[in-house]
């Protein structure tokens, strides 16, 4: 067994040839998960350089107009490029036509067309960081007036973002066809992995939201190279349709970052405490549902807009009911470890990792949902906390846990399990003394992106720097892991973890056509009796 | 590897991308519809001044052009490739035709100074300045479409010419097809919404 077995194997045609126009799905998958790994590590050195800028008052390295486009990069590259395509894109593409029993994707050129899609847009929002006027320093959001005024090269970074939108609405789009299309016989609905309903839900919010932005961006653009003034007042426009029209996308475009997660999860807790799962149904509900609501909440990043009051309490009342099915998942979690045999494998402290950060950052989203207290802690650095728990604690947890679910079988070797949990230990450690400090931080009245602050807040800043160093040691042992094992692990069999989904029954890795005959589905994903201890 | 092929797969693809499609002109017909009940006299009275007639005929020319798009799938389906092939030619020139009524409206606004920043529009109040940019922007995000669909009528031409769009795998030409009845129909509200509402 080496790593280069299976559909990792030379082919004989160049590297470019055979990797960068490929459309094999899992070559697909695997070079966004490299890609995404790559910006990611580029978005956290952007974040320890926040962190580190804000260990005191005033000025420590960086002048404020490069502060404002750090955090900007920051939030594009680990929003746009690495959050949003990172377990769809990568874990998806790899592993949902192998879940299925199917050969490929439904449209694999167009995979391949949606991957160079990434890669431009990926290429166009850097760079727009090193022409033009300089990065861009609105902020991710690019909220107009501003981001319509500035001299710095907002038009080239949101055109990337239109590109990358383009990419995301391929990639669900495919994928819908490919769950409606070419499931296995006997692979009813019912009998779907809980990440390929996850992935299902998450298409239709990318297919259904991401157009938005599109709209979105480009009317950014014919602002700012037409002058053309929709959302200028003094030319009959209005700056808030602008944020309606932003977060009508940004909103939902949160739930595609968790909902993928959240599929992970589903997917690893029964296989670690060799039950099947509890709620199956509910879990499919509460995505689906999650997809439906959450695409109804989006003023809520609004309540200090100038919206009425009567929006306001609607939408404070619809993001309360959003709330619900996400509970109703890590309810579900919970129940299926009770009297469940657990083996405390990394790939399940990741996904308890996961339940806990993602319940602090959820648990905080009702204090900022609720309108009331949403007025004290609005764009402080409560909700820097807030969404950090979340996104990271949540998405990023979710996307190590399936690193560290699935490695063994994209590339047939095991990493070192010690290191593994010593990193995931680390990582929530550091993650909530990174982000805890921020709670206080924003309730003592600490705002968000300002570049200095009054002396009262520095013990905490430093807090929350201190944190940031110890994630930083995490990530790093986490991916010296990964790298080191890809070479040198101890080979695994084709199922390690005695796991009852479609692709532990491939060899790992597994072959370029998948599946010698197409597999014939009997029972549900979380059927553990008929499990053959046979490697 | 045998080639994949599924009609009802690329059917269900095409469709969920017209969605996107639809959303994506939604966004701006959601400004559309806040700004024109915001300022409903001064739409009223920028409407005044485009150009029925040539709305009109564009409207004509842009239907029929959607009616040989239909033809064009119903005579490669029936199996004559010549036939598809001259209708498909018909839709490329009556796609031009739009577009050029559309350079001409749009070219005689401009030299009267109506357009974003121009010497007689600033001048006017902002609810006619915001009809005007909304004009500008989705009719040329309109007329972008209509390239567009011209790209993709010649790439269906030349399958048709190497045979790889044949009368028994048809389904590139109606996506296509599908695409330009989009393009005709999102028109069909653009039209009544900038011409007619006087």
């Amino acid at each position: 067994m080496n790593v280069d077995a299976g559909f990792m194997a030379p082919g004989g045609k160049s590297w470019i040839r055979e990797w960068l126009f490929t459309i094999d799905h899992k070559r697909i998958g695997m070079l966004y998960l490299w890609c995404i790994m790559a910006f990611f590590i580029v978005g956290v050195f952007l974040g320890l350089l926040i962190r580190m800028e804000l260990f005191w008052p005033g000025r420590d390295f960086i002048g404020p107009q490069t502060y404002n486009a750090v955090f900007t990069l920051h939030g594009v590259i680990m929003i746009f490029i690495v959050v949003i395509p990172s377990i769809p894109a990568a874990f998806g593409n790899i592993f949902l036509p192998l879940q299925l029993g199917a050969e490929d994707v439904a449209f694999p050129r167009l995979n391949m067309f949606s991957f160079w899609l990434y890669l431009i847009g990926g290429a166009t929002a850097l760079i727009s960081l090193f022409t033009g006027g300089g990065a861009p320093d609105t902020g991710w959001t690019f909220y107009v007036p501003f981001s319509a005024v500035t001299t710095t090269n907002v038009s080239v970074a949101v055109a990337g973002v239109f590109i990358l939108g383009f990419s995301s609405i391929l990639t669900g789009l495919n994928f819908i066809v490919t769950i409606h299309r070419l499931r296995a016989p006997g692979l009813s609905w019912t009998r779907l992995t809980l990440f390929a309903w996850a992935l299902y839900a998450t298409a239709w919010i990318q297919v259904l939201a991401t157009p938005i932005l599109s709209i979105t961006v480009v009317l950014i653009i014919i602002e700012r190279l037409l002058g053309m003034g929709i959302f200028d007042p003094a030319r009959g426009g209005d700056p808030i349709l602008y944020q309606h029209l932003f977060w009508i996308y940004s909103h939902p475009a949160v739930y595609i970052m968790i909902l993928p997660a959240m599929g992970v999860i589903s997917d690893i807790i029964p296989v670690f405490c060799r039950k099947s799962i509890f709620g199956y149904k509910t879990i499919v509900g509460s995505s689906l549902a999650i997809a439906f609501a959450g695409s109804l909440v989006w003023a809520h990043h609004m309540f200090v807009s100038g919206m009425s009051d009567t929006a306001v309490m609607v939408f404070s009342l619809l993001t309360f009911i959003v709330a619900v099915p996400s509970a109703i998942k890590v309810f579900n979690w919970l129940s299926t470890m009770y009297k469940g045999s657990i083996r405390l494998e990394p790939p399940l402290v990741y996904a308890l990792g996961f339940i806990f950060l993602f319940a602090m950052g959820g648990i905080t989203g009702l204090v900022l949902g609720s309108a009331g207290t949403d007025m004290h802690v609005h764009d402080t650095y409560f909700v820097v906390g807030h969404f950090h728990y979340v996104i990271f604690g949540g998405t990023g947890f979710g996307m190590f846990a399936a690193i560290h679910y699935w490695f063994p079988k994209m590339y047939g070797r095991m990493y070192n399990r010690k290191q593994a949990m010593i990193a995931a230990v680390l990582l929530i450690i550091g993650l909530n003394g990174l982000y805890f400090p921020m709670y206080l931080l924003g309730l003592q009245g600490m705002p968000r992106r300002y570049y200095d602050y009054l002396p009262q807040f520095t013990p905490l800043h430093q807090l929350s720097t201190y944190g940031s160093w110890i994630t930083f040691v995490g990530l790093a042992l986490m991916l010296w892991n990964l790298v080191r094992s890809r070479y040198k692990g101890a080979p695994c069999g084709r199922n390690p973890w005695k796991a009852a989904t479609l692709e532990w029954t491939l060899p790992s890795p597994p072959p370029t056509h998948n599946f010698d005959e197409v597999p014939v589905v009997t029972h549900g994903p979380y059927d553990y009796s008929e499990v053959r201890d046979d490697d | 590897m045998t080639e994949h092929r599924d009609y009802v797969g690329a059917k269900m693809g095409m469709w969920l991308f017209l969605f996107t499609e639809i959303l994506l002109f939604g966004g701006l017909f959601v400004l559309y519809s806040v700004t024109l009940g915001r300022y409903p006299t001064e739409f009223h009275e920028a409407s005044k001044l485009l150009d029925v007639t040539m709305g009109t005929t564009n409207t004509v020319v842009l239907i029929t052009s959607s009616l040989f798009a239909a033809l064009s799938v119903a005579a490669l389906q029936k199996g004559s490739r010549k036939t598809a092939e001259l209708f498909i030619g018909l839709t490329m020139a009556l796609a031009c035709c739009f577009l050029v009524i559309k350079y001409f409206e749009w070219s005689h606004k401009i030299h009267a100074g109506i357009y974003p920043g121009g010497e007689t529009l600033v001048q006017w109040e902002p609810g006619k300045q915001a009809f005007f940019s909304l004009y500008y922007t989705m009719t040329g995000l309109h007329g972008l479409h209509v390239i567009i669909g011209m790209g993709v009528f010649t790439w269906v031409w030349a399958m048709i010419r190497l045979e790889r769009c044949t009368p028994d795998h048809f389904v590139a030409l109606e996506n296509a097809g599908l695409y330009w009845h989009l393009v005709d129909l999102i028109w069909i509200y653009l039209f009544p919404l900038y011409y007619l509402i006087t």
